[in-house]
């Protein structure tokens, strides 16, 4: 007997709101189809009502996650188009907080993924210990999630010798439990059972699919925009790119706990290097028109800014294509004729950030499929018209 | 009199809710502090009235049956469901542990009773995600299912070999055995474990706790469950966990003899124990998948518990 079972808009596997119809026969998920549209904010319409100063904090508002390499690519890109450079001391600064947020990111992660595959200990482990790092990020910049540190031509806040030290220490607390990490991640057997073989991308798909991030790479592709177009000091930084190739969920865990202890060395590299003189240079306010791409390796893959400029002090257009975008025609593919049992593990393996992802809405009728532009007013009065219609109408069966 | 005393307070309703609820309280703060959380601690002194006020605050909530649900069905599954671990509870060899003189409950044959009521929860699981008719409630009733052909063949091997080596069907004798020949517990060990998985995979507790998993099925057999009905289901589990402890001790530690206080005191501190090694599996493992389920319950478990019949037999050959 086959039937759908809606995963999304609400479910607690999800932590926002996202809609995957499943196909299933039993256990077995015969067809998959992900909806999105259900988080839509407008920001790249937003971005271009606001000076570019402005628009740092607005994309470290995309993510509440890697809120820090959306601003960091945002910036990157408008410093280009305002030709300024940074001295290299802000550079050290502003991805020291970088790589701290991909250790953050990726402790989350972790967590996530223990609570996804029913391993509630290990969330509370690793969520435990990822307020260290979160503490050492209050530190630095003063916030905890968006950190605000990113201004162009440099970073906003120094550093003092007493917080670098802090900063080693508690470094050396995370390297020590992420060895432990890695070991219960490769060998408790409840846990290793319910990820190896689970979501299977074989090589040749991940790249026909262009997949990103750590589910490019632990599909055996060693794809990361730190090393295939180095930019500030990652050129002379000493760090590899992490890769498995199982080409499964614990290919996946593998690769990011990997990636958790290059970080360290980048983080130790950048600490022992710092170099002295000021943190940043005055910008000018306006861009000479012209247009500008880019890149940066978030912690979900690689993160791709678009920003046109048309010699104002607003940009004219900016684009965003957020890592989790990329992902989905390979999550499709990944869920395919797995078991309903692992589509929470399958989906947070690719480290979701739904918002994100969201950059348009299609309004499309559900019976008809007819596609239709309306207002926002028209739009809401919609809604209100069928909620107060809800009641008397109790029994519609689902509608697709 | 004396009837009465033992349907309402003892071994009856009142222990029974009261006991189960401080065990619900125990195991929360166990499987709390093996993760480095504080658990419960604000309602009563180290939140020990927690599992009540849930009780009570479920009970206050409104309660919802589904338009397309089965209704006599689910309004009535939760209420069956409590009275048949609740008789089930009666069985626990407690009060009238005197082997000599069998009563209406503690006879010849009470083990396999009191099994058999351990098992018709599962049924009412089943009933329950069915009768709800949501595809969450039906993929979570399927699986209780599924499970059931696993562990209960484990179950009733592992649990009812001391029973053949003690030559008697009956709780309370078997207890009395085993308390007049202490060293006979040690090989029943295999058993112990065999059985402590199955009562594990039984209260669908983790790593089994596949029927009602959260991120893969909402709340699987118990989504349209809400408000007296739900407070009734959760009792209910709470109380078969108690149940189920009650039984490993009375079989594999040795039952509650001594005395009305001193039954006491050993049926507590023996039926926490059990529930102290149930929290530590909970907490070491996470959840597998359905098929490992049946995979582990028979690779491992039935063949050991058939081997802990052949260890019971030859034992009993050697005492002849």
């Amino acid at each position: 007997m086959k039937f759908q079972i809606p995963i999304g808009p609400q479910h607690p596997a999800l932590k926002e709101p996202i809609s995957l119809r499943m196909t299933v026969e039993g256990e077995v998920i015969r067809d998959a189809d992900i909806r999105l549209g259900y988080n839509h904010r407008g920001l790249e319409k937003l971005a271009e009502q606001k000076s570019y100063i402005q628009n740092i904090y607005l994309t470290e508002r995309i993510c509440g996650i890697c809120s820090h390499s959306h601003a960091v690519a945002f910036t990157q890109g408008a410093e280009r188009l305002l030709e300024i450079e940074p001295p290299k001391r802000g550079l050290y600064l502003r991805h020291l907080v970088a790589e701290l947020e991909r250790i953050h990111s990726h402790l989350l992660w972790l967590g996530v993924a223990g609570h996804e595959a029913g391993f509630d200990t290990f969330f509370m482990y690793t969520w435990r210990d990822r307020e260290v790092v979160m503490d050492l990020l209050e530190m630095i910049s003063g916030n905890r999630v968006h950190y605000a540190i990113n201004t162009l031509g440099g970073v906003r806040r120094d550093l003092d010798e007493a917080l670098r030290k802090k900063i080693l220490e508690g470094l050396d607390v995370l390297k020590q439990r992420s060895e432990y990490y890695f070991k219960i991640g490769a060998s408790e057997p409840t846990f290793v059972a319910r990820l190896a073989g689970v979501g299977k991308l074989p090589r040749e798909r991940a790249l026909a699919l262009c997949a990103v991030g750590p589910t490019l790479r632990a599909s055996g592709i060693p794809n990361d925009v730190r090393k295939d177009d180095p930019f500030a000091f990652y050129g002379e930084a000493p760090f590899e790119v992490a890769t498995a190739d199982t080409c499964d969920v614990l290919g996946r865990t593998v690769v990011r706990i990997k990636e958790l202890f290059e970080s360290y060395k980048i983080c130790g590299f950048i600490l022992k290097n710092l170099p002295s003189g000021p943190v940043a240079v005055k910008a000018p306010r306006k861009a000479k028109p012209g247009e500008v791409v880019s890149r940066y390796e978030a912690p979900r893959g690689e993160n791709i800014h678009y920003i046109k400029s048309n010699g104002t002090d607003k940009p004219e257009r900016l684009k965003v294509r957020a890592p989790t975008l990329a992902n989905y025609p390979a999550t499709v593919e990944m869920l395919r004729d797995g078991f309903i049992a692992d589509i929470p593990l399958i989906f947070a393996a690719i480290d979701p950030c739904i918002c994100c992802a969201e950059r348009t809405v299609e309004l499309r009728d559900a019976r008809t499929g007819e596609e239709r532009s309306v207002r926002f007013s028209e739009l809401r009065r919609t809604a209100e018209e069928r909620f107060r219609r809800l009641p008397a109408q109790r029994n519609v069966p689902w509608p697709f | 009199m004396k009837t009465a005393l033992y349907l309402l307070v003892y071994p009856g309703l009142l222990f029974l809710f009261v006991y189960s609820t401080f065990a619900e309280w125990f195991d929360r703060k166990v499987y709390a502090r093996l993760q480095n959380r504080m658990g419960p601690t604000h309602t009563g002194r180290w939140g020990i009235l927690q599992p009540v006020a849930d009780f009570v605050k479920l009970m206050a909530k409104e309660d919802i049956v589904p338009s397309r649900a089965d209704k006599t069905l689910f309004v009535l599954l939760p209420v069956v469901g409590l009275a048949v671990v609740l008789t089930a509870g009666l069985l626990v060899p407690v009060w009238m542990s005197d082997p000599a003189t069998p009563g209406v409950v503690s006879f010849s044959g009470d083990i396999v009773i009191l099994l058999y009521l351990l098992s018709l929860p599962t049924l009412i699981f089943f009933l329950a995600g069915w009768a709800s008719t949501n595809p969450f409630s039906i993929i979570g009733g399927t699986r209780v299912l599924t499970m059931l052909f696993g562990y209960e063949v484990p179950l009733f091997l592992s649990v009812l070999s001391p029973a053949l080596l003690a030559g008697s069907w009956r709780l309370a004798e078997i207890a009395a055995f085993y308390r007049a020949k202490p060293l006979l517990l040690l090989p029943n060990l295999i058993g112990f474990a065999v059985a402590l998985i199955a009562v594990q995979a039984k209260l669908e507790r983790t790593p089994f706790d596949i029927p009602h998993a959260e991120t893969e099925i909402v709340g699987g057999t118990f989504t349209e469950y809400s408000g007296k009905k739900l407070a009734f289901f959760r009792l209910m589990t709470d109380v078969e966990m108690v149940v189920s402890a009650a039984l490993l001790a009375a079989v594999f530690l040795g039952g509650f003899g001594g005395g009305p206080l001193l039954g006491f005191i050993q049926l507590v501190a023996k039926t926490l124990f059990v529930i102290f090694l149930l929290s530590v599996i909970r907490a070491v493992t996470g959840r597998i998948r359905i098929d490992q389920v049946i995979g582990i319950a028979w690779r491992w478990l039935a063949p050991l518990a058939v081997l802990q019949l052949f260890i019971v037999i030859l034992i009993k050959g050697f005492l002849r």
